[in-house]
């Protein structure tokens, strides 16, 4: 599903990712932990396809369509409302039957009553729940989250715990925690990344 | 087919933010409106067509540029680029949607500026309005791949103006030029020769502009 060999990435002449040699076969959940600075979000940034290398090779099988990508911006616009935002993602990612996927999300996550509402108006939980709900859209093979239960309250990390059971063997997960104790359950590796 | 479909959704998500949040639009109207009121002040006695049609392109060309600044103005302080550039479809796509809806704002204001033109110095020829439609093509082809260059820099408003004014010259000859003389035919054939050169240019281009 996903293989890097020696992968490092460079911003000129500081290096944020060294030697990284990482599996994550179909099914698989790769934890990825270190401390501030160690370059986990670029690792995870080259994973989903947004970032390239500098050094070594990455090779995925999935495509472009089939990542689902959760970084620290929920990558949503303020402006628009739950609904609007996934219907535009839904409509750019060809989503089959997807006002019955959006609302079925929705309800899940506990947005429904608010999917006409503005995004502005959200709180941060509420942003990150739709994140989360824009990630599996389009049900993708690959997920690569980055903090998913960043802002969550314990209700919306639940959710996402049920989510991720469900999913777990049937998609190939990358997630990134400083919180390694919650994934543990899901793990089938870990990768600690050092300054 | 697909193609259409994501560059529909992606021009009606611009049209959305901006019937909503209203920063572009407004700023554009009031711009081109203000100019001119104050050059119909500003100038003595009754200037000359060559005169005021310079004044016209100066305004239409910086009216543009406000738009055109505050594009990708959403993508970066939502920081939504990633999303786009995630998904599946094609990254021209983004580009000419942005095209589109900048091309709208910029028409809606020209709808203002044309007659206010007409009120206060001359009226406005069909080959004009012909220059205009021409130009308006050019220009947010041009200015919106620009702006997507620029908007990721932190000298962005002024990187947009220092890229996009010398670019923009042969519209300003080819409108100035098919607006004033009598047989405006080779003029508007450059208009249309820029919009066609640049349009292709842009779009198979901006896949290099978002990559990381």
């Amino acid at each position: 599903m996903l293989t890097t060999r020696r992968l490092g990435k460079r911003y000129g002449e500081k290096r944020v990712l060294r030697g990284i040699d990482l599996t994550l076969p179909q099914g698989g959940f790769l934890v990825v932990t270190g401390p501030n600075g160690a370059g986990k979000t670029t690792l995870l940034r080259i994973c989903a396809g947004l970032a390239q290398p500098t050094e070594g090779t990455i090779e995925r099988s999935a495509a472009r369509a089939q990542v689902g990508y959760l970084g620290h911006e929920p990558l949503v616009y303020r402006e628009l409302t739950a609904l609007e935002n996934l219907e535009l993602y839904g409509s750019l990612y060809r989503v089959p039957e997807r006002r019955e996927r959006i609302g079925m999300l929705l309800e899940r996550f506990g947005l429904w009553e608010a999917r006409h509402e503005r995004v502005a108006s959200y709180s941060r939980g509420m942003t990150q729940r739709l994140a989360l709900c824009r990630v599996l859209l389009h049900e993708p093979e690959l997920l690569v989250l980055d903090e998913p239960y960043s802002a969550l309250d314990e209700a919306g990390a639940e959710l996402l715990d049920a989510q991720l059971a469900e999913l777990r063997g049937e998609r190939s997960f990358l997630v990134s925690t400083h919180d390694p104790a919650r994934v543990q359950p899901f793990a089938s590796g870990a990768l600690a990344l050092s300054t | 087919m697909t193609y259409v479909r994501d560059v529909g959704a992606l021009a009606r998500k611009d049209l959305l933010l901006e019937l909503r949040a209203r920063d572009t639009l407004p700023a554009m109207l009031l711009f081109v409106a203000a100019v001119f009121v104050v050059f119909h002040f500003a100038l003595p006695g009754t200037p000359s067509r060559l005169e005021t049609t310079g004044l016209l392109w100066v305004a239409i060309l910086f009216t543009a540029l406000l738009g055109l600044g505050r594009a990708f103005v959403p993508e970066r302080e939502q920081r939504t680029f990633d999303g786009l550039v995630l998904a599946p479809c094609d990254r021209s796509a983004i580009w000419l949607a942005k095209s589109l809806a900048t091309l709208a704002f910029l028409v809606a204001a020209e709808l203002v500026a044309l007659p206010l033109y007409a009120l206060f110095f001359h009226s406005v020829g069909g080959a004009t309005i012909a220059a205009v439609l021409l130009a308006n093509v050019g220009i947010c082809a041009v200015g919106t791949f620009l702006g997507a260059m620029a908007v990721v820099t932190r000298a962005r408003d002024l990187l947009l103006p220092l890229l996009f004014l010398p670019l923009a010259m042969p519209i300003v000859v080819g409108a100035v030029g098919a607006s004033v003389v009598a047989s405006p035919g080779r003029y508007l054939l450059l208009l249309a020769l820029y919009d066609l050169l640049f349009a292709v240019v842009c779009w198979a281009t901006f896949e290099y502009v978002v990559a990381e």
